[in-house]
Order: C-alpha cells, then sequence, then structure tokens
C-alpha cells in the first residue's frame, strides 16, 4: 500500500543531514557548554554555530537568539516574559483570536496575573485586520502577539502592517514563526517585528527544539529560573544536540527555500482546486491565495474529521483535523469558529499539509483515495441523507 | 490508530446495519451536530421482537462504532430486552471506549431507546394496532 504522510504541521521528519550533524553530539562531544575546560569549549563552539545559523535564517543577529525547548516554549517565554518585564508601563495584552494555545493560555494565565487581554477578530479567511489591532491599543498596553501564519488553515498574517502600528505607538510585538519559519522567507527587517519564535520539527529539525529571538534592548523576563545559560533568560543546560540539529535545518532550509517553495506550491494548488472539484459541498479554509506553500486545508460538508482521518490513514494516508472529536478537550477549533464557520462545518475540518517529500503521485493518490472514503461515510451520515432528500425537493 | 481497541475498530470499518427503513415502527434521533455527534436509529419490530434495526450517523470512529454494536445487540431482541441496553453495556461489549469518548460519543443506546418509545406511543394512540 502507497504511504502518503501529509502531516507536516504535527511534525517534519528529520533529514538525514540534520541526523549527520547531530551524531557527534550524541557520542563523543558531550561536555556542557558552561564548563571551563576544553570539554566544555567543544560544545561551547557548537552552541554558537547554530545560534548563527539561526540568526541567519531569519535575518538576525545571534545575540538576540534563545535557545528554547520548543515553539510553545518560545512563546510562553514571549508572552509571560515581555508582559512581566513591562508591568510598571502597564497590564493590557493584545493577541489574535487564532494564536496556538501556547499563545492563548499563556494570555489566560497572565490574566490571572492581573493583565487584561484583548482578542482581536479574524475575517472569514482568518486574517487580521491591522487597523483593529490599533483600535485595540491602550496607553496601557505592553505587548502585542499576532502569528506570522497560523497552522491550521494556512493563512498568512499581515505582519508588516501590525509592526508600523505597534512602532508608532512604542509597543512590543511578538510574533509566533513556528509554521513559517524554514518553510517560507521569514526576515526580521522585512517584517519590523522585536520578538519572534521559531521550532526546529517544523523544519526537518529534530522535536524539543525551539528558539526566540529578541530585538537588543527589549526587556524580557525568564519564566525559567536558574543559571546564568542563554544570557540568563533560559536557565537550564542547554540540549546540545537538538540544538545543532535545529541549527543545521535552519542552515539547510536557508539554502534550499526557493526550490523547496517550488516544489510545494503547485503540489498545494492541485489538491486546493481539485479536491473541491471531485467531492461537492467542500469549502476550502484559510486564505485562497495568501496562505503557506505546502497548506491544503477544508471542511467537508456532512461528516466528521477523525472518522476521515482513520478511514484515510488504513488507506496509507497521514492528515490532521481540527474537529471537535480530534482534539483532546472535544471542543471544535477556535480558529474555525473565530472564521464564523459554524459548529456542524467544523466537524469535517480536514487538512494536508504537505512536505519536501510530498510528490505528484502522493497527490493523485490522495485526489483518489479521497471521494470514495468522503462518500463512503456521507452514506452513513444522517445529515447527508437529510441534504439529499431536501434537495431532491422531498421533505 | 492506537486509541481504540481491535473491537471498536472492526464495528468502524465495517459497520454492521447501516441505513434507514423507510416506514419504519419506530424512529429516534439524538444529539446534534454542533456537540458533535448525531445519531438516527429506525426499528421494525415483530411480535414484540426488533426484527430490524438500522440507523445513520454523523460522528467520529466511536460514534459509529457504537451504533454499529447498538444495532448487533438490539436486533432479534425483545423490547423489553432492548430496553436495557445502556452506554455502559454497549461501551462493555466494544470491550472499553477511550475515557474522553465515553459520553459524548455513547449515544446509540439513547437513540435505540427512543425509537422504542415512538413505537410504543404510536401504538397507544393507533389503540394497540401492531403494523
Amino acid at each position: 500500500m502507497q504511504k502518503v504522510y501529509l502531516d507536516n504541521t504535527a511534525t517534519t521528519p528529520l533529514l538525514p543531514e540534520v541526523r549527520e550533524a547531530m551524531m557527534p553530539y550524541l557520542e563523543g562531544v558531550f561536555g556542557n557548554p558552561s564548563s571551563l575546560h576544553d570539554w566544555g569549549d567543544g560544545a561551547r563552539e557548537a552552541l554558537e554555530t547554530a545560534r548563527d545559523r539561526v540568526a541567519r535564517l531569519i535575518g538576525a543577529d545571534a545575540e538576540g537568539i534563545i535557545f528554547t525547548g520548543s515553539g510553545t516554549e518560545a512563546n510562553n517565554l514571549a508572552v509571560k516574559g515581555l508582559a512581566m518585564a513591562q508591568q510598571k508601563k502597564g497590564k493590557h495584552v493584545v493577541v489574535s483570536a487564532i494564536e496556538h494555545f501556547s499563545v492563548l493560555h499563556s494570555a489566560r494565565t497572565l490574566e490571572k496575573w492581573g493583565f487584561e487581554v484583548s482578542e482581536v477578530p479574524v475575517d472569514k479567511h482568518g486574517t487580521v485586520d491591522p487597523e483593529d489591532v490599533r483600535k485595540s491599543l491602550r496607553k496601557d498596553t505592553v505587548l502585542v502577539s499576532v502569528m506570522h501564519a497560523n497552522g491550521e488553515v494556512g493563512t498568512i498574517e499581515p505582519i508588516g502592517e501590525i509592526a508600523k502600528i505597534t512602532r508608532e505607538n512604542n509597543v512590543v510585538f511578538h510574533t509566533d514563526a513556528v509554521a513559517t519559519a524554514g518553510t517560507m522567507p521569514v526576515d526580521i527587517k522585512e517584517l519590523g517585528v522585536d520578538v519572534l519564535s521559531l521550532a526546529g520539527n517544523q523544519f526537518y529539525g529534530p522535536k524539543g527544539v525551539g528558539a526566540l529571538w529578541v530585538r537588543k534592548g527589549v526587556r524580557i523576563m525568564p519564566i525559567i529560573d536558574g543559571g546564568i545559560q542563554e544570557g540568563g533568560r533560559r536557565a537550564g543546560t542547554e540540549n546540545i544536540p537538538a540544538i545543532v540539529g535545529l541549527g543545521k535545518a535552519a542552515e539547510l532550509a536557508r539554502n534550499d527555500m526557493a526550490r523547496r517553495i517550488k516544489h510545494l506550491a503547485p503540489l498545494r494548488d492541485r489538491l486546493l482546486k481539485e479536491l473541491p472539484g471531485r467531492i461537492k459541498n467542500v469549502v476550502v479554509t484559510g486564505h485562497p491565495r495568501n496562505r503557506l506553500p505546502g497548506h491544503a486545508s477544508f471542511c467537508v460538508e456532512f461528516i466528521e474529521g477523525e472518522a476521515m482521518l482513520m478511514l484515510l490513514n488504513s488507506k496509507g494516508v497521514a492528515v490532521s483535523s481540527g474537529s471537535a472529536c480530534t482534539s483532546r478537550a472535544l471542543k471544535a477549533s477556535h480558529v474555525l469558529i473565530a472564521m464564523g464557520i459554524s459548529h456542524e462545518l467544523a466537524q469535517g475540518s480536514v487538512l494536508f499539509t504537505l512536505g519536501i517529500d510530498s510528490t505528484a503521485k502522493g497527490i493523485d493518490y490522495v485526489l483518489e483515495t479521497m471521494p470514495p472514503v468522503v462518500d463512503r461515510l456521507r452514506q452513513m451520515s444522517p445529515l447527508y441523507s437529510k441534504f439529499t432528500k431536501a434537495s431532491k425537493g422531498g421533505k | 490508530m492506537p486509541v481504540y481497541n481491535e473491537k471498536v475498530m472492526d464495528h468502524f470499518m465495517n459497520p454492521r446495519n447501516v441505513g434507514e427503513i423507510e416506514s419504519p415502527d419506530g424512529f429516534g434521533e439524538v444529539g446534534n451536530p454542533v456537540c458533535g455527534d448525531m445519531m438516527t436509529f429506525y426499528i421494525k419490530v415483530k411480535d414484540n421482537r426488533l426484527e430490524d434495526v438500522k440507523y445513520k450517523t454523523f460522528g467520529c470512529g466511536a460514534a459509529i462504532a457504537v451504533s454499529s454494536m447498538v444495532s448487533e445487540m438490539a436486533k432479534g431482541k425483545t423490547l423489553e430486552e432492548a430496553e436495557k441496553i445502556t452506554p455502559k453495556s454497549v461501551a462493555d461489549e466494544l470491550k472499553g471506549l477511550p475515557k474522553q469518548k465515553f459520553h459524548c460519543s455513547n449515544l446509540g443506546a439513547q437513540a435505540l431507546n427512543k425509537a422504542i418509545k415512538d413505537y410504543l406511543s404510536k401504538k397507544k394512540t393507533k389503540g394497540g394496532k401492531e403494523r
């Protein structure tokens, strides 16, 4: 049976070159970069090389990079750390309604700590209107956090325009670039942000490692206390093999990015165009054009995402869904709901996230496999039965 | 898919008795698409027994497996026996459901019972005439 992995938003595989780069630090070079002897030097050199590579990926200075244990940790550090460092100035924070839970739940924690949080809405494509950000700003606003692109619907946000507004108003601007860094061009000068999060397992690096870049002069309070690692901003002995892997993945992504996008975008466009052509009552979620290069997401009417996911898995195809049933919390995706999609339609969420291993043949297979899977579940669905009876003119 | 056991997977992959019954003796619908799951059950009754049970389900893997299991458990039973089918007995017959799925997706027994009640109330209004 053909195997087609289209869940690269969950995690990408590790590139062999990245694994190779990591191996010496799992086997021989084991020192602690804080140590002052030769063993420590070897690890420290690796750490700083990785820092340079990650910085170069986003056009930043190496000194601004803080390594973390994940994209989630980077977002926690950004939202909590930036707000707490500025609490004398004010206690108001602005986030978008479609942020990742690592941002939204951090904001919720800030509320428990006495901050006020405003959520800016999105339109039906999941795009934030920069003017809504402007309107939400107050004298006591200390932080705005809007993601660069949404991993669930693929929409790319107007970060540059939002940054102009935050700069005019002297408010720190963080963007969660976990979905974009290493996947499409991300340059902190072009974006104009002050703080940016990224994660290794989104661009063929290892899991369990992320980074936060903080502009020089922006104050941030650590959320993990301990030693003086990472300039005192993130304590704990550094995970050298993972950090080396992240650095290598960043270097490869930077060199190979144009080719990767050229490979992914046409495959994505085929899915976006042909799937709704082959299956009736399917809608594309997210922005039709302004979206991540390998991201195709849909809502299929009358059926539920988990059932779809399981049947596709039985055919060798890996996808994910934002349906209530697939979430542990059994809640419909906050992203789809914020875009004005009904709870019922959100149940039929399915997303295909392509990677550098994706092939035209794999997409052909998905386009062939999907219609019978949908049909099978629709034949079982009381909603579909009501729909077909109603459209036949019966009652 | 490690969250479901083999028996649940079997009922999901090969659901029994899917469909609708034209002019059923009883009909029951529970859940709604907003909360995630919806099930409709159709029954045909003869000599106080469930001669036929069919259903349609909108929902996750567990919801589909539960409907299938209920239909299998109910078919051929007397109304009194079928009324004793509960979410717990269905989950037991399926050798267990993931904890978070037990409440939201386990509506099959409820839908079946609704169909039986529908049958009984129709029977009452028709003065005991069995179709």
